[in-house]
């Protein structure tokens, strides 16, 4: 073996107690190759060294949780025997540094997750945050990764069904792309282990080339600076025909018993379902080197190793199976070759030709990375931040301030976006973007899920305990409004550099909070994705956890939607409207400019009640409509049930600012026919629902009582303002 | 008998399995067809699906209408066979020339799925027999390049010939004369950008497009009939 110079580990993200502690390990120097790998496995991205010990602390056990943390994703059984894998990730820097590839490649990666536990995918949901739209260059990324999300997404046959645009200063220059998938398990469901020594690895998919050298790395574990943009070359380019030849091939293999157990390639390359497979199984493996089928001749073997090309899947398979396999392969018209052996060293080692170029302990690389236990305090400045007023000043008139917020692109339409997604193939998108929650149908069995993304980073930034909680509550009530039972969440965490005290006081803290939230709602985790470094020269995100909830409704049928259905239907409020809810409101933000305070309080026992109501409400058919007052308050969230209708409305009392632009959770804008009203009451107070009527459906304005707006005003302006602001840039 | 229907499954074809459901669903035996056979089963109805097929990298269509399977298909259209293409299947037809004209990006430059409205144009067709002229038909597109486009003597003729059979009451793409859906001379190779399957099912939002699909279905009912 070739000793190497010790210098290189800084270039490839290592710590000097890292270098030493591979050293200590093996009991000699590494070897370049060897070192690459430990740079990637020990990556913050793929190690989860700082996050780890904090994330322990999470419930993950339910009565339909099948897989928990640490599997390619999460299983849930959504009724006798039909499981569905569910799993978020994300690809931030990335989409910063190439908006169209990091996006495109994002989804490409979540896909292979869900793929790698047996199930088809079927359904994404993009949540993106972008900073303000008056930067031409935030729009260039806005236009490329809803260009990248449509073009790869749509091309690889897997229906976008919802999602959610944030516009704020924080993330002009640290955009984050975050994707959630979810697959229906067809056969069987799989696990990532190398079982069986003698096995054979089957590499098939896309050859293996130079692009996303270090992109778990260099790229995603670390700060952006003024050279960032020299990092395109650790972005991956994606190849969404591949993609889904792979999802094909993958899905026979399985359906026809061909493999013991597949997983990915992503970060980290094939250094990573190498010594993961082996090291949950407890074996090893032979890796040769000049098996690999590569895209260009003379890559190094450290380059072939870390890889992040993609499209690519490692199949263990048994002897007798290998030419069955690649028979499915090359019908798929994907190269197929075997580049591997399981062993029973326990070891990964790498050959070229006869060399030895690498020879570590699987688990060394897959378990054994460092954990950090690493400094958080609570800062000063979030003392004065919270005292601060929280810009709850009165409007200098009301019909103006609706309009002002309804013009926010984090409140209107988001048509533009989703129109270019492909969000209804498989015949299943019963509720799709725009709504509460997307209602999927699953291909077999009358039964659908609810599906949401939430995370309210404002709320985090003046308090990212009660931040966290709050985006569990809003994420499951989402789903409740549907009719759903929120049953389980993935999450992922958002933050920036972990090595600074006060942005690691967040992260446990919105951990802390995520997992209250989830013991008291009795959804747990299923798994997730922790993106530090999320920072510009020295400035970080607000910390944004989002949570993405899955919901089962026993009867798709019996799906609520937000709009309103009929003339006459009677508005009520459920839940109780505190008038200091204003604190890092949109209102505040929009009207006032300010960004304070202390974010609405929240009350669990409450939040679980309002949920039993509208489940309820749902499946005995005494709700028409149900939505949710988030952003921008009641005010918002009944202009949108309008909105979603074409129907007008008439409130039966005049509110003050303060009510109508509130914030606070646990609340629901119900409505039902006249003549039910007083079931409905009835079904409120059983399950201890504050319930107030609020006003009447009809007519062709949005009367608010205190003010009054034409539908067809509120409607230009709520489907116009993105693509407005968006134009700007056409223009130039 | 119920008719006989088959949807090739090009690699990168995408709603194959929805085509299947739906014509299930309306009583029709589906079976899917490979592209790489070069003969077709004995089937009624040839569907090309939506869908990239071959990744649609190049023009759309323009590789997948050399897959060994379309000789069979043309073969079948000459001999008087159904043909429908859905979205990227009728992006197929018109480059294999089974159709007239071509497809070009949206007006827009945008990729498209959403809901339109469609107006039947010419019920007597075997692919809207069920509905009347003047019909308004709620079915959803999902497309990139679905802005049609013909010579202008080719587009006199088919207009006279009613060839131009949906017509979209807002156009979304721009295309030519607004057609939604096209049939070829003799009426039996039909191709439309919307997607009738994803409209079979009043949970999701219209039941209409199962109109197109019945109409096929019901075409090869009276031809067995008249056979007899």
């Amino acid at each position: 073996m070739t000793r190497t110079d010790p210098a290189p580990y800084r270039a490839l993200g290592l710590t000097e107690e890292e270098f030493e502690a591979i050293e200590h390990r093996l009991g000699r120097e590494p070897t370049h190759t060897e070192l690459a790998m430990f740079s990637v496995m020990w990556s913050e991205h793929c190690s989860y060294k700082s996050s780890r010990v904090h994330l322990r602390n999470l419930p993950t056990d339910g009565p339909e949780i099948l897989v928990g943390p640490g599997e390619g994703a999460g299983v849930i059984e959504v009724a006798p025997g039909i499981a569905v894998a569910w799993k978020i990730e994300s690809h931030n820097h990335p989409s910063f540094v190439e908006p169209f590839n990091g996006a495109a490649t994002g989804i490409g990666g979540i896909v292979r997750d869900i793929l790698s536990m047996g199930a088809r995918p079927i359904a994404l949901l993009d949540p993106l945050r972008f900073g303000p739209l008056d930067d031409a260059r935030t729009r260039y990324i806005v236009e490329e990764v809803v260009h990248g999300i449509s073009a790869y997404g749509n091309s690889i046959g897997v229906p976008t069904v919802g999602g959610e645009a944030v516009f704020e200063e924080c993330y002009a220059e640290n955009p984050l792309v975050n994707v959630a998938c979810l697959g229906v398990i067809e056969d069987r469901l799989m696990h990532g282990r190398a079982e069986g020594p003698g096995n054979a690895g089957v590499l098939f998919g896309s050859s293996t080339g130079r692009d996303g050298i270090g992109g778990a790395s260099v790229l995603a574990s670390a700060e952006f600076d003024e050279t960032s943009l020299e990092k395109r070359p650790s972005v991956q380019v994606g190849d969404p025909f591949s993609e889904k030849l792979l999802i094909e091939a993958s899905l026979e293999l399985v359906r026809r018993g061909l493999v013991v157990g597949f997983q990915d390639l992503g970060a980290g390359g094939i250094s990573c379902p190498a010594s993961e497979m082996t090291s949950k199984a407890g074996t090893g493996m032979k890796v040769w080197l000049d098996r690999i089928h590569l895209r260009e001749a003379d890559m190094e073997p450290f380059e072939v190793m870390i890889s992040e090309s993609q499209e690519r899947m490692l199949a263990v398979v048994e002897p007798d199976d290998v030419e069955a396999v690649l028979d499915v392969c090359a019908k798929w018209g994907l190269e197929a070759r075997v580049v591997s052996e399981v062993t029973k060293s326990g070891r990964l080692e790498v050959l070229k030709g006869d060399e030895l170029i690498a020879d570590v302990p699987a688990e060394a690389l897959a378990e054994e990375g460092p954990v950090y236990e690493r400094r958080f305090e609570r800062p000063s400045w979030i003392d004065e931040l919270q005292v601060a007023t929280s810009g709850d000043d009165p409007p200098e008139d009301l019909a103006g301030a609706f309009l002002s917020v309804l013009r926010s692109p984090n409140v209107s339409s988001k048509r533009w976006i989703w129109e270019q997604y492909d969000h209804m193939l498989f015949l299943g998108t019963v509720q799709g973007p725009g709504a509460d929650a997307a209602v999927i149908r699953l291909p077999k069995g009358d039964v659908a899920v609810a599906l949401t993304t939430d995370g309210n980073g404002r709320y985090c930034y003046l308090d990212p305990y009660e931040g966290a909680r709050l985006a569990v509550a809003e994420a499951a009530r989402n789903v409740a409004c549907t009719g759903a039972r929120p049953v389980a969440i993935t999450n992922c965490l958002n933050f920036g550099n972990p090595e600074k005290s006060d942005v690691m006081w967040q992260f446990v803290e919105a951990v802390r909070g995520i997992g209250d939230a989830c013991s008291a709602l009795g959804t747990p985790v299923t798994g997730g994705n922790v993106s530090f470094y999320n920072e510009t020269k020295g400035r970080a995100i607000y910390p944004t956890p989002i949570i993405g909830m899955l919901g089962i409704l026993e009867r798709p049928s019996a799906s609520v939607g937000l709009g309103f259905r009929s003339e006459g239907d009677v508005i009520m409020t459920a839940g109780a409207t505190s008038p200091d809810d204003l604190g890092g409101s949109e209102y505040a933000k929009v009207v006032n400019g300010v960004v304070a305070g202390k974010p609405p309080g929240l009350d669990l026992d409450a939040e679980r009640a309002l949920i039993g109501f509208l489940q309820e409400g749902a499946a005995s058919g005494l709700l028409h409509s149900a939505h949710d007052p988030s952003l921008g308050g009641l005010v918002i969230a009944i202009a949108e049930s309008g909105l979603a209708s074409d129907l007008g409305f008439e409130l039966e009392a005049s509110f003050d600012h303060r009510i109508l632009f509130s914030e606070s959770p646990s609340r629901a804008v119900v409505t039902c026919a006249p003549e039910r009203e007083v079931e409905l009451e009835g079904l409120a107070e059983r399950h201890g629902v504050p319930l107030a009527r609020t006003g009447l459906v009809g007519g062709d304005r949005f009367d608010f009582g205190s003010f009054s707006v034409a539908k067809t005003e509120a409607t230009d302006v709520f489907e116009n303002a993105l693509p407005e602001r968006l134009a700007a840039s056409m223009s130039l | 008998m119920s008719a006989r229907v088959g949807v090739i499954l090009f690699p990168g074809s995408n709603c194959e399995l929805d085509c299947r459901r739906s014509f299930d669903a309306l009583g029709a035996e589906v079976e899917m067809i490979w592209h790489g056979d070069v003969a077709l089963p004995d089937v009624d109805l040839v569907v090309l699906p939506g869908g990239f097929a071959h990744g649609d990298y190049l023009r759309t269509g323009a590789l997948a209408r050399f897959s060994p399977i379309m000789d069979a298909v043309a073969a079948h259209a000459a001999g008087g066979g159904l043909v429908l293409g859905i979205c990227n299947g009728f992006q197929i037809l018109c480059e294999a020339g089974l159709l007239p004209g071509a497809l070009k990006k949206n007006v827009g430059l945008k990729f498209l799925c959403k809901w339109t409205e469609l107006r039947v144009d010419n019920a007597d067709t075997p692919f809207t027999n069920r509905a009347h002229a003047g019909r308004r038909l709620r079915i959803p597109i999902n497309h990139f390049e679905g802005n049609w486009y013909v010579d202008d003597e080719t587009l006199r003729s088919m207009k006279e010939n009613g060839q131009i059979v949906l017509r979209y009451t807002s156009n979304p793409n721009g295309s030519l004369d607004d057609a939604a859906g096209i049939s070829n001379a003799t009426f039996n190779v039909f191709g439309l950008m919307p997607h009738p399957e994803r409209a079979c099912d009043l949970l999701l939002g219209s039941e209409d497009g199962a109109l197109i699909l019945g109409s096929t279905l019901d075409h090869v009912a009276s031809d067995a009939r008249a056979a007899v």
